[in-house]
């Protein structure tokens, strides 16, 4: 236990020390002046664009940051042969993996609520925290992506392309699924094979299209069972990419 | 690099992973299907901004977001799949890929053919409008689209006068070679309907000597056309006499 608190502290004095959170801060402050641009030009529905305009690249930039520090760290480590030196200490692989994940988890937590807090003057505050909550989430499940698809693939490029490939998908396979059981003439051999292939994706990959949604910025807020449907998504999505990146990690020669 | 014995893989890790690849798919397959509601189609956003979003490859874009209305437009299992939605809002959407992919023909052909035919005249009525807006915009490429709204207008509305708008467009704005005989010809399919054979007759005669028909067999068609209405002329004026 002693390991796994320390390698995630160690990991996020990591993140402190490349400077991540000032770099989150910066992006939090140029989406607050592009927002409040935006807003100057805007006729109507102000705050609402404001919100919206605000909330989405948030999102996308937090993202966007975990996936790359975790993979670029990842794969630093393992460059510097710090990963051997970590794995030839008396604990269990296991023990490295969550000291990792602890770590590039409160990471993202920070980084969630770094996001939050410009959204404060224009939402509403019960919607905030549900988005707050949801998008915690959502980076929890991208930073476990990212830690499975480095721990296979040990690269840069093909992790980061795994993750965004995944990333993309999960966002849009429910409206892939509508487009795919709705073809505009009598369903052919093809069309049920594609339709069924794509169902098959989506049963794998984790509802990321009803995760930190806008509208709950601008409307009312999403009921606690949305949002107990959300944390139950990422509890069940972080056992199996973990336990995946695990069997991974035990079976990688170093 | 090769890879270790799965042996050595923890036994927790095995059957966390198996369980937690059962619960993912349980939990996504007995989540109900995701379907669009009609209420859902949010107004179309500017052509400026869709401009921006397309990072100046518009076409793409354009094609994408008709698959993107189309998902909205299909609801499995209703019998008037398109009669909810607004088409307001329909029609904003249209435009705005007709704006982005102009030679894209899937909006007109989605305008004409489907929410055209949707059982509420009113609806059928804007739609046609819309199909006539575009076509003036484009009549040699968009020509067959309007042929159709004319068909909707004689057959579905009973508006002849209508369908006779549309089909003198056609004949007026549609003057590409590739138009087809049939389709320059709808005008007075129209009026024989409306019992104007002689106006017909006229028009007819008018198209042959304008020079603009070249084909023979085009020439020929229209020359038979010509005889038999002068025909059926001839022969209804003895009965109103």
């Amino acid at each position: 236990m002693t390991i796994v608190a320390s390698l995630a502290r160690a990991t996020l004095l990591e993140a402190v020390r490349n400077r991540l959170v000032w770099l989150a801060v910066v992006v939090v402050v140029i989406a607050f002046g592009l927002a409040q641009f935006l807003n100057q030009v805007a006729i109507t529905e102000s705050r609402e664009i404001q919100t919206a305009l605000l909330a989405a690249p948030l999102r996308v930039a937090a993202v966007f940051i975990v996936a790359v520090f975790v993979i670029t760290s990842m794969v630093r480590e393992s460059s510097d042969k710090v990963t051997e030196l970590l794995l030839s200490l008396p604990a269990p692989r296991s023990a490295y993996f969550f000291g990792k994940f602890a770590g590039y988890a409160m990471l993202a937590s920070i980084l969630a609520l770094l996001s939050a807090l410009p959204l404060v003057p224009f939402a509403n505050s019960q919607g905030l925290v549900f988005w707050t909550l949801s998008l915690i989430c959502e980076l929890l499940i991208v930073t476990a992506m990212s830690l499975f698809c480095v721990v296979s693939f040990a690269q840069v490029v093909p992790a980061f392309a795994a993750v965004a490939g995944f990333y993309l998908l999960s966002r849009s396979m429910a409206a892939m699924q509508i487009i795919a059981s709705a073809p505009l003439q009598d369903p052919t051999l093809t069309d049920r094979v594609v339709n069924t292939v794509v169902n098959l994706i989506a049963l794998l990959l984790p509802a990321l299209d009803a995760m930190t949604q806008t509208t709950w910025l601008l409307q009312s807020a999403p009921s606690v069972s949305i949002l107990g449907a959300v944390v139950g998504q990422t509890a069940l999505y972080l056992v199996l990419i973990c336990s995946a990146a695990l069997f991974d990690l035990y079976r990688k020669n170093f | 690099m090769s890879q270790r014995s799965i042996a050595v893989v923890p036994r927790g890790v095995l059957v966390l992973f198996a369980l937690g690849l059962a619960a993912q798919i349980g939990l996504k397959a007995t989540a109900p299907p995701p379907r669009a509601a009609a209420e859902d189609l949010a107004p179309a956003p500017s052509i400026a901004a869709l401009r921006l979003a397309s990072f100046g490859d518009p076409v793409p874009l354009g094609k994408a977001l008709m698959l993107y209305l189309q998902a909205f437009d299909y609801q499995s299992g209703s019998k008037v799949p398109y009669r909810d939605l607004d088409y307001g809002r329909l029609e904003g959407w249209l435009a705005r890929i007709l704006e982005l992919d102009p030679r894209g023909q899937y909006p007109l052909l989605a305008a004409s053919r489907l929410y055209a035919e949707v059982p509420v005249e009113a609806k059928q009525r804007s739609m046609l409008e819309f199909v006539y807006r575009q076509f003036l915009l484009d009549p040699n490429r968009r020509w067959p689209w309007l042929a159709h709204a004319t068909a909707i207008a004689k057959h579905r509305l009973h508006d002849l006068t209508l369908a006779l708008r549309y089909a003198r467009a056609i004949e007026r704005y549609a003057v590409a070679d590739d138009v087809p005989l049939w389709a320059r010809q709808m005008e007075i399919f129209i009026l024989e309907d409306m019992n104007e054979l002689e106006t017909a007759r006229l028009i007819i005669g008018g198209y042959l000597q304008s020079g603009r028909v070249k084909d023979p067999a085009e020439l020929r068609f229209l020359d038979e056309r010509l005889k038999e209405l002068e025909a059926r002329t001839a022969g209804k004026t003895p009965q109103k006499n």
